[in-house]
């Protein structure tokens, strides 16, 4: 065999492993439901769940508990399902939590109670989807 | 009153900057296929069809910047980009903070390039353009903004706000325009802003030089002497495209409060991965220049550069990314167009280079282990591989787009933990680059065999091995794979040390480029691994509360409560906060903001009290940016104020509320950095029950925590804002409140006019207190005072020991000199062959 076909066939394992562990590693979307199954089979991998903040018929977010510290606190989310469950934040709130649209947590179950959110992604009302101007100044 | 002028003006000179990028195409390929008579009028025509091009383009970013700079919000784009307060360095940021602003940005250095091109090179100039005028006319297409039917091309920065939104008042008046626009992202106020997109873009943009010659050369059959003129281009590429990384690195490290600078978040990994693939196409374009081989990988590798900031700018720009990116790019509607664009090109390049492939020529011999060929292979390989690993999670929103495209479902979703996951592959790889940095450089400078290469080998190796000792054992690094990187990051830098050190003995500084950089590679290695690695969050589990659930009491708690004035123990330091802070012009320190009340103009304060020498009460004193506030804690160790940092925070309304910038403290060896993650909001006080305490002259009492000293009354004369008559009695009450060290000046105010009773409350945001003086009892000798609370002012905050970060600026700022030295050499090469009437 040549060098050449040696150093080709450790380029196609190398590309082989990356390519497996991108697939091994890479997380995926699921609901509360989904994401408690995995859970109680052991599966403590990281997911998305994709949701919203739960509100009351004012459109206040309610559920929001934060501790007494302030480093860290809990929120209702209900996902795509409607399904709510409580989720645990080990950060501040973040400044434009309650204006969210959609909330993406990255986590997973704790116990059955608790969904313990390791990174928190947001999606806010966009400033270029806005149609009203302020008629300020008129 | 609406403009229209500028806006058309800036639509026009689009569409002429379209038509005129597709007439230079056509031009210049009739310039390329004419006989020897017609030559030199076809060539007058398309560089007068570019030269329209170019002036065209430039009308177009004059127009865009005018509307910006003269405040024009009857357009959408200066609404929602800018605003009035604005200084104009942060106007030219908003020039670009819209998509369509960064395209112009892009189109106009594509001129700059194509117009140096015109003048430097004299054969290459007609298949060279036609490559650069047809990317012109995709990019003019993206701002074109023309609809037919229901195909629309392009998103144009010139619309008026009436058009863009459907907002009511316009239907009752179409001439409204808003008095100020909803502002530039606070994020992007930063001088790091105003620079890293122009670099970036010029970094994208130069992509395109080494692809059309590579173009060139194949349409005209030079399959290897594109390489000369290309390779002055490719390096110039690489430096500027890292240039404009490292910016963005840096950028994030001082306004971003993710606690870093890199977070391999898809906009980053979107720049990496063609940088990484260009860095590697150098290599093998100067491998055949010395030994003629490896020109079919440089080919692929120029393409896949090219072809790859085009697949970035898709992902960025096209909506795809979605939920994956915390980055919020909206979609503008152009992704069928980048599409478009992308695909093009790369069958244009696979059609070519198919074509050419068997007629390109290569060397049929092995290359010995012992040669430089082969361990630059490798190098260029490992780059390749290490693309591919960033590249493919990257794309995974790509995939579950295409399997929805075609009915599926896919729910993957990118790794949960980037940062792992991308350093395990990334760390171990970049050992290994060093590690053939290192060897490789040997090889390049002479013919070796494996005792000469021991040889040559083995001091560098020996130095590097003590050193690394040194360094392991004095900072501590007792992790195995920290050591090895160590080990390799030494062992690079000290052998190219001695190549540099060798080269500049013999010959001159101009071929030092490869080892600088590679010693920038080798600090920036170390610099990564320290940072990084042993970054130590000192904000740690400091509150000492327990949690009524066991799991909470196993989580670190990462942020630290400050509540104003209250001094707490951080590792090696007492931190106090001290309160919100302002930035007035001319100052050179931050001003306490209870000493300024904003007036409805913008940016503009009064003085509610002397500040030192700088101003007096009622003085009207300018503020920089209204909206930050700074939120200054104190650093105390042993009792003395060693430093006091000031991290930024900014309401924004039109952002959608909080956005914060970190502060540190940079000293030779780590920094301390700080960023404020939640504070108090007093802007709408939520009081609490009233509470009535009585008492009299020299009185000591509590109000809620405060130890406070009632020290009289004082019948006033005059009072601000308020005409005395006669008969009117006015009475102040002195309430001295103590916090911790800090002792304030309450004084709230009792009128009785006509038998009336007013009352002026004192308001202590700081404190979270509201008093007023309710009543006077003359006979008990006794003052009634109401008191509501609401909450003391506190911040939130983080913060990390980041240790030899230094150490990675420096490397970069090595490395990319030593880019800049290999270009010099290569256009020097370029140009005397040239100038020698070789250049074919």
């Amino acid at each position: 065999m040549k060098k050449g076909h040696i150093i080709g066939l450790g380029i196609i394992a190398i590309a082989i492993v990356i390519i497996m562990t991108s697939i091994g590693d890479a997380s995926s979307y699921e609901s509360f439901t989904t994401a408690l199954e995995m859970k109680k089979d052991g599966d403590d991998k990281p997911i998305h769940v994709v949701g919203h903040l739960k509100k009351d018929t004012a459109g206040e977010v309610v559920g929001l508990n934060v501790r007494e510290d302030k480093v860290s606190f809990t929120f209702m989310l209900i996902d795509n399902e409607g399904i709510e469950q409580e989720v645990f934040y080990n950060e501040p709130v973040p400044a434009d939590f309650t204006r969210s649209e959609s909330v993406v947590v990255i986590g997973a179950y704790r116990n059955e109670e608790i969904f313990i959110a390791d990174k928190i992604l947001m999606k806010c009302p966009s400033k270029y989807q806005e149609t009203e101007v302020q008629a300020a100044g008129m | 009153m609406i403009n229209n002028f500028v806006g058309n003006l800036g639509h026009l000179m689009t569409i002429v900057a379209f038509v005129s990028a597709i007439v230079t195409a056509y031009a210049y390929y009739n310039y390329f296929k004419a006989n020897e008579l017609e030559k030199a009028g076809w060539r007058r025509f398309s560089r007068i069809s570019f030269a329209v091009h170019g002036i065209s383009a430039t009308l177009i970013a004059f127009s865009l910047f005018e509307i910006i700079y003269n405040h024009r919000f009857e357009y959408f784009y200066a609404y929602s980009h800018s605003s009035k307060a604005l200084p104009v360095h942060y106007m030219i940021s908003s020039f670009w903070e819209g998509q369509e602003g960064a395209f112009i940005l892009w189109i106009f250095w594509n001129v700059v390039l194509g117009a140096i091109l015109i003048r430097v090179n004299k054969v290459w100039e007609a298949p060279v353009m036609i490559v650069f005028a047809l990317v012109q006319a995709f990019l003019v297409s993206m701002i074109l903004g023309v609809v037919i039917g229901d195909l629309k091309i392009g998103s144009s920065p010139f619309i008026l706000l009436r058009d863009a939104t459907q907002a009511p008042i316009f239907q009752m008046n179409p001439d409204f325009v808003p008095e100020d626009g909803t502002g530039l992202n606070p994020l992007l106020q930063n001088i790091w802003m105003v620079i890293h997109p122009p670099t970036l873009f010029l970094g994208y943009a130069s992509t395109l030089v080494p692809f059309a010659f590579l173009m060139g050369g194949l349409v005209t059959k030079r399959y290897s002497e594109w390489i000369r003129p290309a390779l002055p281009w490719a390096i110039f590429s690489a430096m500027i495209l890292g240039m404009g990384i490292i910016m963005g690195a840096y950028w994030a490290y001082v306004t971003l409060n993710f606690g870093g600078y890199w977070n391999w978040d898809p906009v980053e990994n979107a720049v990496y991965v063609p940088w990484l693939i260009m860095v590697a196409a150098i290599h093998t374009m100067i491998t055949f220049k010395k030994s003629a081989t490896a020109l079919k990988t440089s080919i692929v590798l120029v393409i896949l550069s090219f072809i790859l900031v085009l697949y970035a700018t898709f992902l960025v720009r096209s909506g795809v990314l979605g939920d994956s990116s915390v980055h919020s790019f909206t979609d503008l509607g152009l992704s069928g167009q980048l599409l478009i664009y992308m695909l093009f090109f790369a069958v244009i390049a696979i059609f070519l280079s198919a074509r050419a492939w068997k007629h390109i020529p290569t060397s049929d011999k092995e290359a010995s282990v012992y040669s430089r060929e082969f361990w630059i292979f490798i190098g260029a390989t490992t780059l390749g591989l290490m693309a591919f690993q960033v590249i493919l999670p990257t794309s995974i929103p790509v995939w579950n787009a295409i399997v929805e495209g075609f009915g599926g479902i896919s729910n993957m979703a990118p790794p949960a933990d980037q940062i792992e996951f991308y350093t395990k592959f990334q760390l171990w790889f970049a050992v290994v680059l060093a590690l053939l940095t290192a060897v490789g450089q040997f090889f390049w400078w002479q013919k070796i065999d494996a005792k000469a290469l021991k040889d040559a080998l083995v001091t560098p190796y020996i130095i590097s091995v003590l050193i690394s000792a040194g360094i392991i054992v004095l900072t501590k690094v007792y992790d195995w794979q920290y050591i090895i990187v160590v080990l390799a990051g030494t062992f690079t830098i000290t052998a190219n040390s001695v190549i540099l050190f060798r080269l500049l003995r013999k010959a001159t500084f101009k071929l030092a480029g490869g080892s600088l950089a590679h010693i920038g590679l080798g600090m920036v290695l170390i610099g990564i691994m320290f940072s990084s690695g042993y970054s130590d969050v000192i904000s740690i589990n400091m509150s000492g509360l327990t949690y009524s659930n066991s799991w909470e009491d196993e989580l670190n708690k990462e942020h630290v409560l400050l509540w104003i004035n209250k001094p707490t123990q951080m590792k090696d330091y007492t931190v106090i906060y001290r309160g919100r802070k302002k930035k007035v012009v001319g100052i050179p320190e931050y001003v306490p903001a209870k000493l300024l009340e904003s007036t409805d103009n913008v940016n503009e304060a009064i003085a509610l009290a002397d500040y030192k020498d700088y101003f007096k009460k009622g003085d009207m004193v300018n503020l920089v940016l209204e909206e930050n506030d700074y939120f200054n804690v104190e650093y105390y160790q042993n009792e003395t104020l060693k430093f006091s940092l000031n991290p930024m925070s900014q309401f924004n309304e039109g952002m959608g509320g909080l956005i914060s910038s970190p502060d540190s403290k940079i000293y030779f060896d780590e920094d301390l950095y700080t960023y404020v993650a939640a504070m108090n909001d007093h802007s709408d006080p939520d009081w609490k029950e009233d509470e009535i305490y009585e008492a009299a002259p020299g009185d000591q009492f509590h109000v809620a925590d405060f130890v406070t000293y009632f020290d009289g009354a004082e019948v006033l004369k005059e009072i601000d804002g308020y005409v005395l008559q006669e008969g009117d009695v006015a009475v102040k009450a002195k309430l001295r409140i103590l916090d911790y060290d800090v002792e304030k000046l309450l004084e709230p105010t009792f009128i009785i006019r006509n038998n009336q009773v007013g009352k002026i409350p004192v308001i202590d945001s700081e404190l979270g207190l509201k008093i007023s003086l309710e009543n006077i009892l003359p006979e008990d000798n006794k003052f009634v005072f109401k008191v509501n609370q609401y909450q003391k002012d506190y911040v939130v905050m983080k913060a990390i020991v980041k240790p030899y970060i230094n150490v990675l600026w420096v490397g970069t700022i090595i490395m990319l000199i030593g880019f800049s030295v290999a270009i010099f050499r290569r256009f020097d090469e370029f140009k005397k062959m040239r100038d020698k009437g070789l250049e074919v």
